[in-house]
């Protein structure tokens, strides 16, 4: 019946039984497992052998602002409005480059905070997580380790077992 | 980091926080019905403040700018100061956020949250005073470039116009990073919240935000990055800023340094905003355990670090006016010092060049209520450096013939006010509904801080 739950959650109390919790648990052989802590701890992605990918979007951003910066500029000075300022080329582009800047930092910055949202799935205001016991002070003050039941490895009893053995506060079921 | 294991130094924090008693500390001011008493007071003051300001607003648009005190030959006045002033203030937040976070300054972590809260209330303050100041805001949308049927385009060559790509990138970043950095406070909020109500408005914001290690990871990367653009940003604005003044020709505003000047200016001035804001809410709140007197003191030094290059920037001003040769230049400087704005001048020598020397004092920088002092200096002297730059370059001018003098009406007076108390509504507003501290960066100091504590 391990279909029947989302996974199994194990509560701790400080951060660093969750971070030796998780390394076991990798070492037993479970990949389909997250934790969940109040603030980041760098060693969990390490173990989950997670690869943030963010800054190629926001170097993408960057390339695109820094394109249509210029593109702009020249377009409204050199196609669509040509007028003689200073006796300069319609195209003097040194005056361009604080516009190019701004929209180079502008585009980039967007680009690394929707894209760190769309990333990480957000908006995403349901999630089974949210009905285990207790997980309303992930927030606050405890650290969470859920292996999932899409896991392989996963089964109910040994499973249970296996993270009881990890020294936790409390292992409880989430239901989906 | 080597200063704060000294033991002789005031930690960053004071003793006994675990992540349960920062936590609950810090929501326990919002998630509270019992609104105190001194914010009631001090709201409502400041509300009728920003009525104030309403009124002022309602004048200007009937009767044009003609309420103020401009005139031909001074055609810049509050308008724009108040702008560099209110876009400087704005500084400190950022470089509090960014600059300090890719520079690992732990003691950054309790004041960037209402710093950043500071920078964006600034910033809206003063993106108002260029729009009012063009005398029809209604066509304010003229500035964007916009295919538009009269088939004009903006002139891309114009600093003025570097001026409305670089304040509009730098509301908008201010604006995400300050989100972004709310997320996962929202999140605690949620989950600590009893009312359903509260509960859900907090959960919206959160996006669902559950603290798992990949989006933690993924949002910490997201974090640095914003904060290494968000950093050559604030550089750049108060740089732009000081373009409108230095692409032109005037005596006094036609200098290569006005864009180092001016920004650290900026930081100088939003520092101080910073210490304004910081020891009167660490008393009312008693926030005392996480904004320490070492981050007084930290903050103090900024202050004379960068009050120091402002005041060289000043002796600096003199010298070239001397050194160039140009009479244009050194009568600028000679009315400074003994025109009819010379008490101006020289209030600003004082508050911004001589009183900061006491900063050198640790005793000083460890007494808040001095600091506090002078930090309101400090605040008004940098508005009378920008009133000072503006106003005493243009009113006499080359030209003998178009001399003039220029000074503040009540309606300017009473917009300028009026946005402080704008300022100050939006900062108690900000006080009651959002956590103050960031509170998963305070949880990681107390993190790092156990673990230093079990190296020794």
């Amino acid at each position: 019946m391990s279909e029947s739950v989302y996974g199994l959650i194990a509560k701790f109390d400080t951060p660093e039984e969750v971070v030796e919790a998780t390394r076991r648990a990798r070492e037993a052989g479970y990949r389909k497992m997250e934790a969940y802590t109040p603030f980041p701890i760098e060693e969990l992605a390490e173990i989950l052998e997670f690869k943030p990918k963010i800054q190629y979007l926001v170097f993408i951003g960057g390339v695109l602002g820094a394109i249509t910066g210029f593109a702009l500029q020249y377009y409204a000075s050199v196609i669509a409005y040509p007028l003689i300022i200073g006796g300069r080329p319609f195209n003097s582009w040194p005056a361009f480059i604080v516009v190019i800047f701004e929209l180079t930092i502008l585009f980039a910055g967007i680009a690394a905070v929707f894209g760190m949202l769309g990333l990480n799935g957000f908006p995403h205001p349901y999630h089974p997580v949210f009905n285990a016991k207790d997980f309303n002070l992930v927030s606050r003050d405890k650290f969470f380790l859920v292996i999932e039941s899409s896991d392989p490895r996963f089964d109910k009893e040994r499973t249970r077992a296996f993270l009881e053995s990890l020294n936790p506060e409390e292992v409880t079921e989430v239901q989906p | 980091m080597a200063a704060s294991t000294d033991p002789a130094e005031v930690p960053v924090l004071g003793p006994g926080q675990t992540y349960a008693t920062v936590t609950d500390k810090i929501t326990g001011v919002i998630l509270t019905k019992e609104t105190p008493k001194g914010w009631l007071v001090g709201f409502g003051i400041a509300f009728l403040i920003v009525m104030l300001m309403l009124f002022s607003l309602t004048v200007l648009f009937a009767k044009g700018v003609g309420v103020w005190g401009l005139n031909n030959t001074v055609a810049w006045g509050f308008a724009i100061v108040n702008f560099v002033w209110w876009v400087g203030i704005g500084h400190a937040g950022t470089l509090i956020s960014a600059i300090l976070l890719l520079f690992r300054q732990e003691w950054r972590n309790s004041i960037n949250r209402f710093a950043e809260a500071m920078t964006i209330f600034a910033v809206a303050n003063a993106g108002l005073f260029p729009i009012i100041h063009t005398g029809r805001p209604w066509l304010a949308y003229w500035l964007l470039p916009y295919p538009s049927m009269f088939q004009l385009w903006p002139q891309f060559r114009s600093p003025l116009l570097w001026d409305v790509f670089a304040i509009t990138t730098y509301v908008t970043i201010s604006l995400l990073f300050w989100y972004v950095g709310l997320i996962p406070d929202f999140a605690t909020l949620r989950d600590m919240g009893e009312n359903k109500v509260v509960r859900r408005i907090y959960g919206i914001f959160a996006l669902g935000w559950r603290g798992a290690a990949r989006h933690w990871a993924q949002y910490s990367r997201a974090s640095l990055l914003l904060a290494a653009l968000a950093t050559p940003l604030v550089v750049s604005v108060h740089s732009v800023v000081s373009f409108d003044f230095a692409v032109s020709s005037v005596p006094g505003w036609h200098t290569t340094f006005l864009p180092p000047y001016f920004v650290s200016g900026a930081i100088f001035s939003g520092f101080a905003m910073v210490m304004t804001l910081a020891i009167p809410i660490r008393k009312f709140y008693h926030m005392e355990d996480y904004i320490t007197d070492r981050h007084l003191e930290n903050m103090a030094k900024v202050m004379l670090a960068t009050g120091l290059i402002v005041f060289y920037a000043y002796i600096m001003e003199v010298f070239f006016a001397w050194y160039s040769g140009n009479e244009y230049e050194q009568f600028m400087i000679y009315n400074r010092m003994t025109g009819p704005y010379a008490p101006y001048y020289w209030a600003l020598i004082f508050f911004n060049g001589v009183v900061p020397q006491l900063l050198w004092l640790k005793k000083v920088r460890r007494t808040p209520w001095i600091l506090f002092l002078i930090s309101i200096g400090v605040n008004i002297g940098m508005w009378l450096e920008r009133f000072i730059i503006v106003v005493t370059s243009l009113h006499r001018e080359y030209l003998p013939s178009t001399w003039a003098y220029y000074a503040g009406t009540f309606w300017d007076w009473s917009l300028y006010i009026g946005t402080l108390g704008f300022f100050f509504a939006l900062i108690f507003l900000f006080l009651r509904v959002l956590p103050m501290i960031n509170m998963f960066e305070m949880k990681e100091l107390v993190h790092h801080l156990s673990h230093r504590g079990k190296e020794h």
